[in-house]
């Protein structure tokens, strides 16, 4: 097909090749979406260790004495909070509508330096966004997407494994530290979408190959985007595109937390409105209760009536059976609250439940 | 099983389905490309017995992870038994497509049907085009 030349690879492609990998595109990307099969993937992550190629996620840098005012246009948090160097932070990046184009982490790199870390399919578009609304401000935003190779090394041995193995020490959760990997300047990030301990390695490209077959000889097994997504899913990670949309404000998707109106970002007028006024939708994890899995688009229902719609759904590995997250009407989404999920014309009884969908047993 | 495997006894639909046509009874089930290509079944939700399904119509779905897919029918006829066992197993689709990992056995209401079907070796020159 004409199509899959177009499709771009990370540096990791011959490695993913080599192991097996079921590729599949994604977001413009030739992604794995599995090596062994995704609940061994995801068990791996959850017992021991696991690392993903990321390096289809975008990388903006902000940089200038405006780098700190201009972020806190464009971000949803205070970005004053990152008062220190080495701090991460996530985000949304809103629209004037308080729609949210973007979810996002940012690290602070240096005294007016941040590193913002993008959803590939939104990449270009959050640059574009970036780049209209900077030119008021004494700053650069820079595309440093192609600088990095990215890999995500998460489980509870994850961090044991990758400090000894790279010889590096690590920062702790939600801190970035610059370290040197492969001899090479890279960033370490305590953060992750697994609900797991972790890091997340910004890193050369060129040395990329050479780290994954190090971090692989010391048993961390190669996971693809199915079991990253199982694993997000089941402790309600948002993914941008199911559960996050220019559609949706922070306040529907639960995200309210990560929003400080006091800061006059782009949106935070609807955003304070949607706070103050209760919104019309809200996104709530559910559980099936028997059979069935549900699927991003399938119908809820309450009282046989529709009554909202499924944005992510899947077999969770963990718990072994469907689970999802669904926009419903507020007064649905307590959780206990029996509802319906109209999965392909079969009606399959679920529950709204807490977040996380899993816990680890204490 | 890991390996790529089409039993010579056994005739195929080109929606990657096999039957197994033993009188006016067959098995249904799906190919080793068909459970490789979804990966672990997770679920497989079975027709009803005494249900009518029709040849190239979709009668049940298997679900993995990741995708649902719809189970074509081979041929046409009358459910009279499906793999319960798959209830609480569905990895047998994975393991042994061919074996436990059957989905349903019809009654067939045209026999000559299966002449529409491809033999082992058409099937795998289909895999290979």
């Amino acid at each position: 097909m004409s199509t899959e030349a177009t499709l771009r690879r990370t540096p990791l492609y011959e490695q993913h090749a080599e192991l097996g990998a079921k590729l599949v595109p994604f977001a413009g990307w030739e992604m794995p979406v599995t090596y062994e099969g995704i609940r061994e993937e995801h068990a791996a992550v959850r017992t021991h260790a696991g690392m993903f190629d990321v390096s289809h996620m975008g990388e903006v840098e902000v940089e200038g004495p405006g780098a700190l005012a201009f972020l806190q246009l464009a971000l949803s948090n205070d970005v004053a909070k990152l008062a220190e160097v080495g701090g991460a932070q996530y985000s949304c990046l809103c629209d004037e509508s308080g729609g949210v184009l973007d979810d996002l982490f940012t690290y602070r790199l240096g005294g007016d330096r941040y590193l913002i870390v993008t959803n590939s399919a939104n990449h270009d578009a959050d640059l574009a966004w970036l780049g209209r609304w900077s030119r008021e401000f004494d700053v650069t935003v820079r595309d440093v997407a192609d600088r990095y190779a990215m890999l995500a090394v998460q489980g509870p041995h994850a961090r044991a494994i990758a400090s000894a193995t790279l010889g590096i020490e690590l920062p702790p959760r939600m801190r970035a530290v610059p370290v040197r990997v492969g001899n090479r300047p890279a960033l370490a990030c305590g953060t992750g979408y697994t609900g797991e301990d972790g890091v997340e390695l910004l890193i050369d490209p060129e040395i990329a190959p050479a780290i994954w077959a190090e971090l692989l000889d010391a048993g961390v097994v190669p996971c693809g985007l199915g079991a990253r997504d199982t694993l997000r899913l089941e402790v309600c990670f948002h993914l941008h595109g199911n559960d996050l949309s220019p559609e949706r404000n922070p306040i529907e998707a639960g995200l309210g937390w990560c929003c400080a109106e006091g800061t006059g970002f782009l949106g935070s007028a609807a955003v304070a409105k949607a706070r103050a006024e209760g919104p019309g939708e809200k996104l709530a994890p559910f559980k099936i209760e028997g059979q069935g899995i549900p699927r991003q688009g399938n119908p809820v229902l309450a009282g046989g009536e529709e009554a909202g719609i499924v944005t992510s759904g899947t077999f969770s590995p963990s718990l072994e059976i469907g689970i999802g997250m669904a926009y419903v009407r507020p007064e649905l989404a307590e959780p206990g609250t029996e509802i319906e999920i109209d999965v392909r014309g079969k009606r399959r009884a679920a529950r709204i439940a807490s977040k996380p969908l899993y816990e680890k047993e204490r | 099983m890991a390996e790529a495997n089409y039993p010579d006894d056994l005739i195929y639909h080109a929606e990657h389905d096999w039957a197994r046509v033993d009188g006016e009874q067959a098995t249904f089930g799906i190919t080793w490309y068909a459970q490789d290509s979804l990966g672990e079944v997770v679920f497989f939700d079975p027709p009803e017995v005494g249900s009518t399904i029709a040849k190239d119509a979709s009668y049940a779905e298997v679900e993995s992870v990741k995708a649902v897919s719809d189970v074509i029918a081979p041929l046409s006829g009358e459910v009279v038994e499906v793999n319960e066992a798959l209830g609480d197993a569905p990895e047998k689709i994975n393991e042994d497509p061919y074996g436990e990992g059957w989905l349903v056995k019809v009654k067939l209401s045209d026999g000559g049907e299966a002449d529409d079907l491809l033999s082992a070796a058409d099937y795998r020159n289909l895999l290979d085009a």
